[in-house]
């Protein structure tokens, strides 16, 4: 049996554990899930469809909105009593969080963002992201029950329509005051309007090339299609546009329907988090440039001109 | 207050990356490559030295690694690390475990005691996202990771971190581990008389205990080079047609 942690936010499900679900299920067909927090209970029936047969939800008083810590003690106390061969989770920053907490808790080997997993007995064989997934690493983890996390758009979900839904087993973790010291608080800015940009369909990024006061047209067509801005490393290191609109390694991965590169080289690190866009147009001066070999659609010119065309042609074709 | 934060060496990340023949590590051969600090960790240097400078106190940089490691710890001791514990290694890997366990006891058995630890989230070059977890509980200390907004009143780390379009915001009392994000503030340049102070600072250096890599990696391999070219729909504001055409027929246009 594996074992996958399901995350959630105020319980709205976190699709990308659905890739995690999938990443289980290609190993073992007896998959349970974990979920932490009352809120949890009723989205967890729906994970039948995901190949869930039973949803255990950790339940406490003091588990109100996200607890790292917490999460970490219920997930590793249920591993403990349930025995399954693997404990997973989505590669996300929460799903590396708590498989990093439980796993440090049960002082065993965790293994982040792999991109295939073959179990054995006491010693499985992982392939994981390094450098943000510009290199694989092929290892060895010594242990009699693998925590891992699934690198992020490398396991489709595959819900099984007709499914029964997911059984669901209540647990009450038992929790140190210290352990529920790490938890969500309050919330700010945001809240609501805005499209995140891990989860947009559409991202007008832009780079360098765009300069500071260019981003004007950016924000437009990203209006326009439903999108939201992104930006590359130089553009946020300039203070021209928040950290939170970083694409690339350190900063966030997107795997939009399109992803619209302006003035951007194309440097792995930008790559790094944008590779896994379905289609991507890239808009440069320099034909040559590195984001050429990576883009399906290229427009050769300066973006202080081509912007502001695309973004009328666009107004127009909607009418 | 002081502070420890924990860094390491990586091999400044190339345009195009190659293998040794042993396909065990990155090449740093070429000519163009280099060493360098992971980019979270700059951050998280530069966060621990914006503390001190409000509350006084000392910044100490632990870095588990090859002697080598020394030249990126004065690079940190030029923009206002006092000290620097070399933890220090032969050429292998050593796996998270064992990193985290080594620089937990070099912390607590430090001459000094840490109020705060601070390290990235992740490294760049590893990226395994979980030596500051396992540190803090070894230290049965809190951690808040991802942390791209940091504050101390009080003896209370106010940490923020995004998800999504929001903010979360953590308190922990403090002493805690931090694990931030690159974009947390942005790192200083080291002046002259930084770098000339810098030489002069003192590195110990101890020698950790070594285990067996319970993560034990057997060999590295590069993805397929993207080959492709993209196809040009045209060049200037001209070109603007077919691009709607483009988001028409992928769907995102209707
Ligand atoms: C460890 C590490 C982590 C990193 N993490 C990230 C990360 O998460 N995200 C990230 O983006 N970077 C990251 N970087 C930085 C990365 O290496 C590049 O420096 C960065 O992505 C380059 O940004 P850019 O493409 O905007 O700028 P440049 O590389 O300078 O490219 C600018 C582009 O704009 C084009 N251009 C110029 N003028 C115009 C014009 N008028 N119209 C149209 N095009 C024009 C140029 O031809 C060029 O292609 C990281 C680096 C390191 C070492």
């Amino acid at each position: 049996m594996i074992l996958v942690y399901v995350d959630h936010d105020r319980g709205v499900l976190d699709e990308l554990s659905l890739q995690a679900l999938a990443a289980a299920r290609g190993i073992d067909a007896d998959v349970q899930a974990v979920l932490i927090g009352v809120d949890a209970v009723a989205l967890a029936p729906r994970l039948g469809e995901f190949g869930v047969a039973t949803a255990h939800v950790g339940v406490h008083d003091g588990l109100t909105d996200y607890a790292p810590m917490a999460a970490g003690r219920a997930v590793s106390q249920l591993a403990e009593r349930l025995q399954p061969t693997a404990v997973l989770a989505a590669g996300s920053p929460r799903g590396n969080e708590v498989l990093a907490h439980a796993a440090a808790i049960m002082d065993e080997p965790f293994a982040a963002d792999c991109t295939s997993i073959t179990l054995g007995d006491g010693v499985s064989e992982v392939t994981r992201y390094r450098w943000a997934g510009n290199v694989f690493e092929e290892a060895r983890v010594h242990a009699p029950m693998l925590y891992a996390t699934t690198a992020l758009h490398v396991f489709a979900a595959d819900p099984q329509s007709g499914s029964a839904p997911a059984a669901i087993v209540e647990f009450a973790p038992d929790l140190t005051p210290a352990d529920l010291a790490v938890r969500v608080l309050e919330r700010t800015g945001g809240g609501g309007g805005g499209v995140s940009l891990a989860e947009a369909k559409v991202v007008v990024s832009g780079g360098r090339g765009v300069g500071e006061a260019g981003f004007g047209p950016l924000e437009e067509l990203a209006e326009l299609l439903g999108g939201t801005v992104g930006c590359s490393r130089v553009v946020t290191s300039a203070g021209w546009r928040p950290h939170a609109e970083q694409v690339g390694q350190t900063g966030t991965k997107v795997a939009p329907d399109l992803y619209i590169a302006i003035g951007i080289s194309g440097a792995t690190q930008h790559i790094a988090g944008c590779k896994n866009a379905k289609t991507m147009i890239a808009i440069n001066s320099d034909p040559d440039a590195t984001i050429m070999s990576f883009a399906d659609y290229a427009v050769i010119g300066d973006a202080a001109t081509v912007m502001p065309a695309i973004v009328e042609a666009v107004r127009a074709a909607k009418g | 207050m002081n502070v420890a934060v924990c860094i390491k060496r990586v091999p400044l990340s190339p345009g195009r990356w190659s293998l040794t023949p042993d396909a065990t590590a990155i090449d740093t051969s070429g000519s163009a490559m280099g060493w360098t600090l992971s980019p979270h960790e700059e951050c998280a240097t530069e966060a621990a030295v914006q503390l001190i400078e409000a509350d006084g106190g000392e910044v100490t940089a632990f870095s588990l690694g090859t002697a080598d490691s020394t030249e990126q710890i004065r690079e940190l001791m030029a923009v206002g690390v006092s000290r620097g514990v070399l933890l220090e290694t032969g050429a292998d890997e050593w796996d998270p475990q064992a990193t985290a366990a080594a620089l937990a006891s070099a912390i607590r058995d430090d001459a000094t005691t840490y109020d705060m630890v601070i390290v990235g989230t992740e490294s760049a070059d590893t990226s395994g996202y979980q030596v500051g977890v396992r540190i803090a509980h070894a230290l049965g200390w809190p951690i808040v990771t991802n942390v791209k907004g940091l504050s101390v009143t009080g003896g209370v780390a106010r940490c923020e971190r995004v998800v999504g379009t929001d903010r979360e915001v953590y308190e922990v009392s403090l002493p805690a581990v931090i694990a931030v994000k690159d974009g947390v503030n942005i790192p200083r340049y080291p002046s002259v008389p930084g770098r000339i102070k810098a030489r002069k600072k003192p590195i110990d250096t101890v020698a950790p205990t070594a285990t067996p890599a319970r993560l034990e990696k057997i060999r590295l391999a590069l993805p397929p080079q993207e080959t492709g070219t993209a196809t040009v729909l045209g060049t200037g504001p001209e070109a603007a047609p077919r691009v709607v055409e483009v988001l028409k027929e992928i769907g995102v246009l209707t």
